[in-house]
């Protein structure tokens, strides 16, 4: 019934940004978000340490860590590439854009790379309907997305 | 008979006392202020369609099925978080709303299995039912695409589906029949407090999550079923339920194991226990229950129970299985005989407080009418009897002040060495509900305690005070409401003495009373013992809830009386939300110290020299009673070891590992004639017995049981006694067999008794209790309900009276050899001496005691955790495993007491409480050092163990 945090580096390097951020109005946000920039990911190890640092359970910490889909719990490729997949650029023949982007990578949503180069995820909109379909390269917005966009995207992401 | 079906209004009850009248499909309600319509509809007889929505939770307000239309407001708001208002007029039963709900209930059962007729909940889920209340017929939807229902779609694995898991004991999650309706995660969070379980991702992804994403066993759970009751479906099921099938009637009965006393339905099949249900309408728990009472019960069917009398005549002899008749007539003689030879006064008899008080009555009748001693005692003895007189002393009755409803308007808790939340688990989660609604925490104890600091709880002021030192920190918090000025001058003047007031003040204010200077000799921060007091003076209403951390000392006594002065200073008494409240430990403690278990007391504490009770008692028994004390059992047992004490009855108690210096009680026994076990089990105890009489449990018994605030609660018979007896009858043949005339039909020819001898139970009887459900004494012509909250108007005893509190240290310390502090106490999945729980499942949480050490001590003497220790005392030595912890401070070492193999009484002293005898289990002087197993003690004593306890196999007679 009791589990020991883990003392590892994870928990140390954890326990430094909880102690920055602990002050905050409603800080397991915010210390997620910068455990995530930390690591690249928020480790499974840091959740008992923030459950035990914020007086809450660890079953509260996992319940708002894997609500967010933006919580990863592994690292990602050097670089992320979402491709919207809601309404208008469905309509604009995203599910092609798609299909493309994951025969170039080589791998499906939710996967990276072999090389570790990309990470490629879908997105439920990026507020960038008139200029559909769309997608987002390391948090830059890309429009009207042709092949030849696409090719240019990929050549970028791989280098 | 039948099943008990409590009403489920969908949201909890509103305490508003404006009312509010509307009107629900053509019915006018009327209803407290802030009532949901849901509720306000259920009041009026109409049941709205719901999933989501239970009344032991607040609302939520997702399963989208109890939507109803209002006149004169826009679209169909959930009727679960929608309040009453005056002259509403709602409708319930719409074509709008009837599509409404067919169509998500479509999507509900779209993902859901359709193996109703093999299904563990079939007949009892609420989505099966309210499918056919919504009129569902088909699902336009399919079973096909998208699910977690099945293993593999076309064959390919489906990643949604996941295995059941049926990691707890008691019951399975079965991920597969959920429909993610919360309830589970609220009733975690809001009932119990413990805050375990989660939904996990979003969308169709959610998922009911115990911890992180870990099976049930390895999450934050502790297994209490408030989920499994909440759960509409099959998908938190208990595993005895999946076994033998829904029960078909229910009995209410009373949980036999903490002294929370919780009322529980018996759900039965037949003569078979399927379960058992904490009951809404009990007063102690609220519909709450824990891992013990809501599935420990196995027990009473386990194998090592003993269903024949057996006697022997030496106890190095094997038992013999004999006839009830001649196990009663060989007691009767033996007891006769030892009388004639060694004096009336040379036997006894030690009353349960597992059993009921009709029971525990008889057994000190038996002892004064029959043995025409005083010779009787109980385990209260080594537990709460310095509440007793502390109490006793200070307020005029042997009990707490207040109901459990009361922490419900408490401002400031103060807890005094005790663990609620592994002891009265129960309370714990009552208590827990009302810090997290804002209400302050003081605990005082010498571990880090679960209620000190866990998930949305935390204490603002811990007093990790050193095993031994109670009186002198509690005596400095008052010393620092005193000479700050925060005690309630216009309460003491009206309500207690204030000349002895100022005596005792001028005694507080010493300075050795200082928090300075007691802080140094208890290791307390002096800042802390302050803040502390201020705010227990000036936070409101201030309740102060103590356990045996504050009684097994050899100032018990003193402690208590100690907190009793705090309560009066500051005027916490009589009054809800306030008070001074011992946690009792055992399911009737309370009950067998009411019911005259003590030497020196007939029943409602009456001291024996009373001429005028004791005239009661002769002339309804027809004999003249003893005027003096009786022994209690340490001087029972000295009494014995000297030869001059032979016999003794020993009903449900397990002594000789219960009682301290178990070596001592061991001699004790080995020196008499005649011990005679009642027990449901070759206890410990029959190790040494002559006579064993097998007992029944209180599942097959009728009789009553007085929680810790003072409830007497019916326990009812729900199966016959596998032993052929119930304890009551067991002691009436016993006492017809030494020629006494008695002739109870019923336990409630015993009450009826005890109310007519009973001045404080004068109203109480199985007819009234049956009518009011439960009533708490004093139950007379005065209190004819009974009384949730005592000393109301004035104390009983006249004025409060304020005693000094001198710190005395205990005679057990430290030094070189002893440089450690051992303190003992329980763990929530153990029960006491474990006789019970240790034949349940439970064992999966508790399977041995170990011996908790601060990671500083446990480096000094190279121990790692896991380790085999040897645990060395001036009494004794043991071994068991250690766990490095800092929950125990440094110098501070802590176990439990739940296994005999561990033996913790071979190391406590025989130093005790020095008005009551209550021994000082919590503070021994001991050692630690690394071990390689069992010491020579615990071997011989295995072995003698195992010697005593076999039973000669009959010659076979064909």
């Amino acid at each position: 019934m009791t589990m020991q945090p883990a003392s590892t580096e994870i928990a140390s390097r954890t326990a430094a940004i909880i102690q920055e951020l602990k002050g905050l109005e409603g800080p397991l946000l915010p210390i997620l978000h910068e455990i995530q920039e930390e690591f690249g990911h928020v480790p499974q190890d840091s959740l008992p340490v923030i459950a035990e640092a914020l007086n809450i359970s660890r079953a509260e910490v996992h319940g708002v860590v894997t609500f967010y889909h933006d919580y990863r719990s592994h690292p990602a490729g050097r670089h992320v590439l979402k491709v919207c997949q809601a309404e208008a650029c469905q309509s604009m023949g995203s599910d092609a854009v798609a299909a493309k982007f994951k025969q170039l990578l080589g791998i499906g949503f939710h996967e990276t790379t072999r090389d570790g180069s990309v990470t490629l995820e879908p997105v439920y909109c990026l507020g960038l309907c008139a200029c559909a379909p769309s997608a987002m390269l390391d948090g830059e917005v890309i429009g009207r997305l042709d092949d030849e966009k696409i090719e240019e995207i990929v050549a970028e992401a791989r280098s | 008979m039948g099943l008990i079906q409590e009403i489920d209004f969908g949201t909890p009850a509103s305490t508003s006392e404006k009312q509010v009248t509307l009107t629900v499909d053509g019915f006018t309600v009327t209803v407290p202020e802030g009532t949901s319509i849901m509720r306000a509809s259920m009041e009026a007889g109409i049941a709205i369609p719901k999933l989501c929505a239970t009344d032991m939770v607040d609302a939520f307000g997702s399963c989208r099925l109890c939507l109803v239309e209002i006149d004169g407001r826009n679209g169909t708001p959930s009727s679960c978080t929608t309040p009453v208002a005056p002259g509403m007029v709602v409708h319930t039963q719409t074509g709008r709303l009837k599509d409404i709900r067919r169509g998500v209930m479509e999507l509900y059962i779209s993902d859901h299995p359709l193996d109703c007729l093999t299904c563990a909940a079939n007949g009892d889920c609420e989505l099966q039912t309210q499918a056919g209340v919504v009129g569902l017929r088909d699902v336009r939807y399919g079973y096909e695409g998208d699910n977690h229902v099945f293993k593999k779609n076309d064959g390919v694995e489906n990643f949604k589906w996941m295995a059941k898991d049926e990691s707890n004991p008691y019951f399975t999650y079965d991920p597969s029949k959920c429909i993610v309706c919360s309830r589970c995660v609220r009733a975690c969070e809001e009932v119990q407090g413990t805050f375990a379980l989660t939904i996990e991702g979003r969308g169709f992804g959610s998922r009911v999550s115990p911890g992180m994403h870990q099976l049930f066993i390895d999450s934050e759970c502790v297994s209490c079923g408030a989920c499994v009751q909440a759960c509409p479906t099959a998908t938190l099921s208990e595993k005895s339920v999946i076994q033998i099938g829904q029960p078909e009637h229910s009995v209410v009965t009373t949980c036999a194991y903490c002294g929370v006393g919780c009322s529980f339905k018996a759900e039965m099949r037949g003569d078979e226990l399927v379960r058992m249900v904490p009951y809404k309408d009990g007063k102690a728990n609220r519909g709450h229950s824990c891992v013990k009472g809501r599935f420990a019960y196995g027990y009473s069917t386990h194998k090592d129970r003993i269903l024949n009398p057996m006697i022997r005549e030496k106890i190095t002899d094997p038992w013999r299985e004999v006839s009830w008749e001649e196990a009663l007539t060989h007691t009767a003689n033996e007891f006769r005989r030892i009388q004639y030879q060694y004096g009336r006064t040379s036997i006894g008899g030690i009353t349960s407080s597992r059993c009921t008080n009709e029971e525990t009555y008889l057994v000190q009748k038996l002892i004064r009418q029959g043995f025409r001693n005083n010779n009787v005692d109980t385990c209260a003895r080594v537990c709460h009897s310095p509440t007793g007189y502390g109490l006793g002393q200070t307020f005029g009755t042997s009990a707490g002040t207040q109901d459990f409803d009361s922490v419900e308007q408490t401002d400031v808790v103060m807890i005094i060495g005790a663990n609620p939340t592994d002891g009265h688990p129960v309370f714990a989660s009552r208590l827990k509900k009302r810090l997290r609604k804002g209400a302050k925490l003081i605990v005082l104890d010498p571990r880090r305690t679960d209620i000190v600091r866990s998930a949305h709880i935390e204490a603002q002021h811990h007093l990790p005070l050193k095993p031994g030192t109670n009186v002198a920190v509690v005596t400095s918090l008052a010393h620092v409401i005193v000479t700050e000025g925060l005690f309630d001058e216009a309460f003491i003047r009206e309500r207690c003495d204030w000349d002895e007031f100022q005596d005792w003040a001028s005694f507080v204010a010493l300075p050795e009373n200082s928090p300075e200077v007691v802080g140094q000799l208890a290791n307390v921060d002096p800042e802390e013992i302050r803040g502390a007091a201020r705010l227990f003076a000036r936070g409101g209403n201030g309740a102060i809830y103590y356990g045996l951390g504050v009684t097994e000392h050899s100032q018990g006594s003193t402690t208590v009386i100690a907190i009793a002065n705090l309560a009066m200073a500051t005027g916490n008494v009589g009054r809800p939300g306030v008070g001074v409240n011992p946690l009792r430990g055992q399911n009737n403690v309370q009950g067998s110290c009411d019911m005259g278990s003590f030497p020196h007391e007939l029943p409602g504490y009456r001291h024996v020299s009373g001429d005028a009770v004791r005239d009661i008692y002769e002339t309804l028994w027809g004999v003249k009673l003893d005027d003096e004390p009786g022994l209690r059992i340490p001087n029972m047992l000295d009494a014995a070891v000297d030869g001059s004490f032979k016999g003794l009855y020993v009903q449900g108690e397990d002594i000789l590992q219960s009682d301290p210096d178990t070596k001592h009680v061991a001699a004790g026994l080995a020196a008499m004639e005649c011990v005679v076990v009642h027990d449901l089990f070759l206890n410990e105890t029959a190790n040494y017995a002559h006579v064993f009489l097998p007992g029944s449990t209180f599942l097959e018994k009728d009789g009553t049981f007085t929680n810790a605030e003072r409830r007497i609660n019916r326990v009812r018979k729900v199966m016959a006694p596998k032993n052929g007896l119930a304890d009551w009858e067991v002691t009436q043949n016993l006492a017809k067999a030494m020629g006494l005339n008695w002739n109870y039909q019923h336990p409630s020819e015993i009450m009826d008794e005890i109310a007519q001898t009973t001045p404080s139970f004068a109203k109480v009887s199985y007819d009234y209790l049956e009518k009011m459900g439960s009533v708490q004494w004093p139950c007379n012509d005065k209190a004819p309900e009974g009384t949730p909250i005592m000393h109301i108007d004035g104390f009983v005893r006249g004025k409060g009276k304020f005693i000094r509190t001198e710190y005395v240290a205990t005679d057990e310390r430290t030094g070189p050899r002893f440089p450690l502090l051992l303190t003992t106490g329980r763990i929530l999945s153990q029960y006491n001496v474990g006789a019970q729980t240790r034949r349940t499942d439970n064992v999966i949480w508790h399977p041995e005691d170990r011996l908790e050490i601060h990671p500083h001590d446990a480096e000094n003497r190279g121990l790692r955790d896991g380790d085999w220790v040897r645990l060395t005392s001036r009494s004794g030595e043991t071994t068991l495993r250690a766990l490095i912890t800092d929950k125990v401070s440094p110098g501070v070492v802590y176990t439990t007491f739940h296994h005999p193999d561990t033996q913790a009484n071979v190391i406590t002293t025989d130093f005790s409480d020095w008005a009551t005898n209550c021994p000082e289990y919590k503070v021994t002087a001991v050692q630690v050092g690394a071990s390689n197993g069992p010491t020579e003690w615990q071997r011989d004593y295995n072995e003698q163990a195992e010697q005593s306890r076999r039973i000669a196999t009959l010659q076979a007679a064909e």
